[in-house]
């Protein structure tokens, strides 16, 4: 019974944000409307290649959305959170409670 | 599985980043300091000026022409004691910032500032206006009032005890608006006393 519970909540854990990054990511979008590629490097200190991969891998879950334009002639890059990764974060942090919770 | 302690660090990451992307926290206990003792100066000399010695009564017999000069000079010590605050702590914010690796004009700083300057200017605006009517008497008040409303209005986005530095300043701000005569001396405790009790505060709530 107990540990039909605790694989229940287990579950809840989203796999996309089993990587520190990608929460971060999430975590940063979540309290800020938009943010910019460089912003967000400098927050999670992180590599350019790095952080481009785990954005895409959130970009394909249709977690948030991308923006590209210029801001003169540099390239600049604006992520936002969608509504679906709004929920899918607030789940998974949901299910960090419990989890910690039940462990007390 | 990861284990109950890895959990907590999740949660305890997320918590961060959401401070550290919304949060200006490079501010130093010591521009506070700074910024009080510059105000302090400028309020002594601002007082040398208007009241004491033979000179100011010299310059109230003459009442004709020396207005508009000691207007002036008010003026100029009011915009050094500013630019000296502000240049201040822009210079100890970076010099943090730079050794905890950080660039100082990120998404939160600039957020600070749009959020301060915004009552910040219309206070300056304000004040401008008071001058060209002649209502020196509320200078001092308004300056406190509209200083606080704009800490108030940035406390979210740097340190939660700026708010309270804010709510000293309209307190004061009002009380001077009541007792006109004690402008200086309450622009005196607001921009100085104040600035010096809370840099100390915050010394010694996150530095030590």
């Amino acid at each position: 019974m107990e540990v039909r519970k605790v694989k229940t909540i287990i579950h809840g854990l989203n796999k996309a944000f089993e990587s520190r990054i990608r929460l971060g990511i999430m975590s940063v979008l979540a309290v800020n409307d938009t943010i910019d590629f460089n912003a967000l490097k400098e927050f999670l200190d992180v590599t350019d290649g790095n952080l481009a991969s785990h954005l895409k891998a959130l970009e394909k879950e249709d977690f948030l959305v991308v923006r590209k334009s210029f801001i003169g002639r540099k390239p600049n890059t604006q992520y936002s959170m969608t509504r679906k990764g709004k929920a899918a974060f607030e789940a998974h942090l949901n299910a960090l409670e419990d989890l910690i919770n039940r462990q007390k | 599985m990861k284990s109950e302690q890895n959990y907590i660090k999740d949660l305890s990451d997320i918590r961060q980043m959401m401070e550290r992307s919304t949060r200006f926290v490079s501010l130093t206990g010591w521009s506070g300091i700074m910024a009080g003792i510059y105000a302090l100066v400028g309020a002594y000399v601002a007082y040398r000026m208007f009241y004491s010695g033979d000179e100011g009564k010299f310059m109230t017999q003459m009442s004709d022409k020396p207005e508009t000069a000691i207007i002036l000079q008010l003026f100029l010590v009011a915009l050094i004691v500013l630019a000296l605050a502000i240049g201040t702590a822009i210079w100890m914010s970076a010099r943090r910032a730079k050794r905890r690796q950080e660039y100082i004009w990120n998404p939160a700083a600039r957020r600070l500032v749009v959020h301060l300057s915004i009552p910040l200017v219309t206070g300056g605006l304000f004040i401008l206006i008071l001058v060209l009517k002649g209502m020196m008497g509320l200078i001092a008040p308004a300056s406190l009032v509209f200083y606080g409303l704009a800490l108030i209005n940035a406390s979210k986005f740097t340190f939660e005890d700026v708010k309270f530095l804010g709510m000293a300043q309209i307190v004061l701000g009002l009380l001077g608006t009541w007792m006109t005569g004690a402008g200086l001396i309450l622009w005196a405790i607001g921009f100085g006393i104040m600035h010096i009790v809370y840099g100390i505060h915050m010394q010694w709530r996150y530095e030590r």
